[in-house]
């Protein structure tokens, strides 16, 4: 059975359950039933439209679930005024989801577990494994969410912006576990752009689909983090890459930028760049320029550093560097790269042990010892 | 079963006998160390053992309750801690005699030089639930 579709119908059918009075939190709990109860059914006795399917069993468990409870009585007035099914607007059911489970009374984290359960339809134990929390844990950081939104009206108009942003999250620092969350981000941002016409979820897809054009080759076979100059291009993903170009470019044409449509544009010049000395970083360097006007923000400053070290040369970038705060994230590890270019081999190992030890993740520190490694070998 | 917690210190554990930091090593013996320490948590995932494995960042900070209605007071980091916890593996084994056995391969990683590292690792047992039969 296609489980992707099956995914895919959620947002849908939870809309419809909305639409028809009952609340989000029983609704949601309804359709996750209904979805695994697909998966259980499904694949012997496959229905002839799937999306009724859903809907007429995601309806009767809400209704089996209000019976059972204790307000029963208020509630079933809701099943003698059950509405008979007809055309219904699927679209914007979905947009007023997104706006919903990304709304700003949620913390980032009840937001992004919001979003894959309710609009990407996981299970709970899906999104806790891809989190690496126990699934009571998760279960509980769900059902908070939506009690929070629960006085949420559904028709009220969202913010887009929050709804990139929690994506941009579930892509940015999804784990590991048997869902590719990555993936999962870009499957969720590519029906938001369906449903709304926007030239920043264009560019967050874009974005997407350009990073995740080279993550083969992101990492060695050993687990070892693959610095972009040193991947190999011939492994990126070119129709992914073709797909995020073009998108991108249908973006910038409406002349409203934003920062992931700049983000997306200098994703494009390196995955443009045949090999790693033909990265245009002129051209980089004016995309960094938009996206600090744009977001004012010290980390794309320090990478900005690093593009004025490429473009003009390690001490223009070691200048551009010395006008931020050290104690930045990366910031050493962006001064030993430049100092390294600039020959100054003893400084460059130095900020590499320094960058190592201030590491945020596993990965990165082993890769920045290893440079240190390899400077200090090369010293020898 | 039982749990035991193998602690690894940045600081405070006697000196190892293979004591070279780790950025003077060269970058095929770094490799071949993170190799060691995937290998044996796969191995130990195989063997049904394993429970958790986690790093620390060397800079922490400590907290303590200031008082009604006060935030809380914070201290550090401080540079010369002089235990510091590096990170650790939770194993759930038969024996204290295999959490040492497998304390001692693990203490084994290669270092500088490719050879074992021999570093001194803490071996603590987890307080468990009082079992249901007493007498």
């Amino acid at each position: 059975m296609d489980e992707a579709l099956l995914r895919s119908l959620t947002p849908s059918v939870l809309g419809i359950l909305v639409r028809r009075g009952a609340d989000f939190a029983a609704a949601e709990d309804a359709v996750q039933d209904a979805l695994v109860e697909a998966l259980r059914v499904w694949p012997a006795d496959p229905p002839r439209v799937p999306k009724s399917w859903l809907v007429t069993v995601a309806w009767r468990k809400f209704l089996d679930s209000t019976r059972a409870d204790a307000a029963r009585r208020r509630r079933e007035d809701l099943v003698d005024e059950e509405p008979t099914p007809g055309p219904v607007p699927a679209v914007d059911d979905t947009l007023q989801l997104y706006f919903l489970c990304a709304h700003r009374s949620l913390t980032p984290s009840s937001a992004v577990a919001l979003t894959l359960r309710a609009v990407g339809g996981l299970t709970t134990r899906q999104i806790a494994q891809a989190y690496l929390v126990p699934e009571a844990t998760m279960a509980q950081r769900i059902s908070r969410a939506k009690r929070t939104v629960s006085g949420v009206r559904f028709d009220q108009p969202g913010d887009v912006a929050t709804v990139l942003r929690v994506l941009y999250l579930v892509f940015n620092e999804g784990y590991s576990g048997d869902v590719d969350l990555a993936a999962e981000a870009i499957r969720l941002t590519r029906q938001l752009a369906g449903a709304i016409d926007h030239p920043e979820v264009a560019g967050l897809l874009a974005l997407m689909l350009l990073h995740h054009a080279r993550r083969a080759t992101r990492t060695a076979p050993d687990g070892s983090l693959v610095p972009l100059a040193e991947q190999d291009r011939g492994r990126w993903d070119t129709e992914s890459i073709a797909e995020g170009v073009e998108i991108l470019q249908a973006a910038l044409a409406r002349d409203r930028l934003g920062e992931f449509q700049a983000q997306a544009a200098i994703a494009a010049l390196h995955a443009d760049a045949p090999t790693a000395e033909e990265t245009d970083w002129v051209q980089i360097v004016e995309w960094y320029d938009e996206l600090a006007r744009l977001t004012d923000s010290p980390v794309v400053r320090l990478n900005r550093a690093v593009a004025i070290g490429e473009a003009d040369g390690p001490r223009a970038g070691l200048a551009a560097l010395s006008a931020l705060n050290d104690s930045l994230p990366r910031h050493a590890a962006v001064a030993a790269y430049l100092h390294e270019r600039d020959g100054d081999l003893a400084t460059a190992a130095r900020l590499y042990a320094e960058a190592a030890r201030k590491a945020p993740n596993l990965a990165e520190r082993d890769h920045l010892t290893r440079q240190a490694a390899r400077l200090n070998a090369r010293r020898r | 079963m039982a749990k035991y917690l193998l602690l690894k210190h940045y600081r405070g554990a006697p000196a190892p006998v293979n004591d070279v930091p780790m950025d003077q090593w060269t970058p095929e013996e770094i490799s071949a160390h993170v190799q060691y320490m995937n290998d044996f948590a796969a191995r130990l995932e195989k063997t049904g053992e394993f429970v958790d494995g986690q790093a620390l960042a060397p800079e922490g900070t400590f907290v303590r309750y200031d008082g009604e209605g006060r935030p809380p007071v914070t201290d550090g980091p401080f540079a010369e801690t002089k235990d510091l916890i590096a990170g650790w593996m939770v194993i759930d084994v038969d024996s204290y005699e295999r959490a040492v056995e497998l304390a001692g391969e693990l203490s084994a990683a290669p270092g500088a030089g490719g050879k074992p590292i021999h570093e001194w690792l803490e071996v603590r047992p987890f307080l468990a639930a009082p079992p249901t039969i007493t007498e």
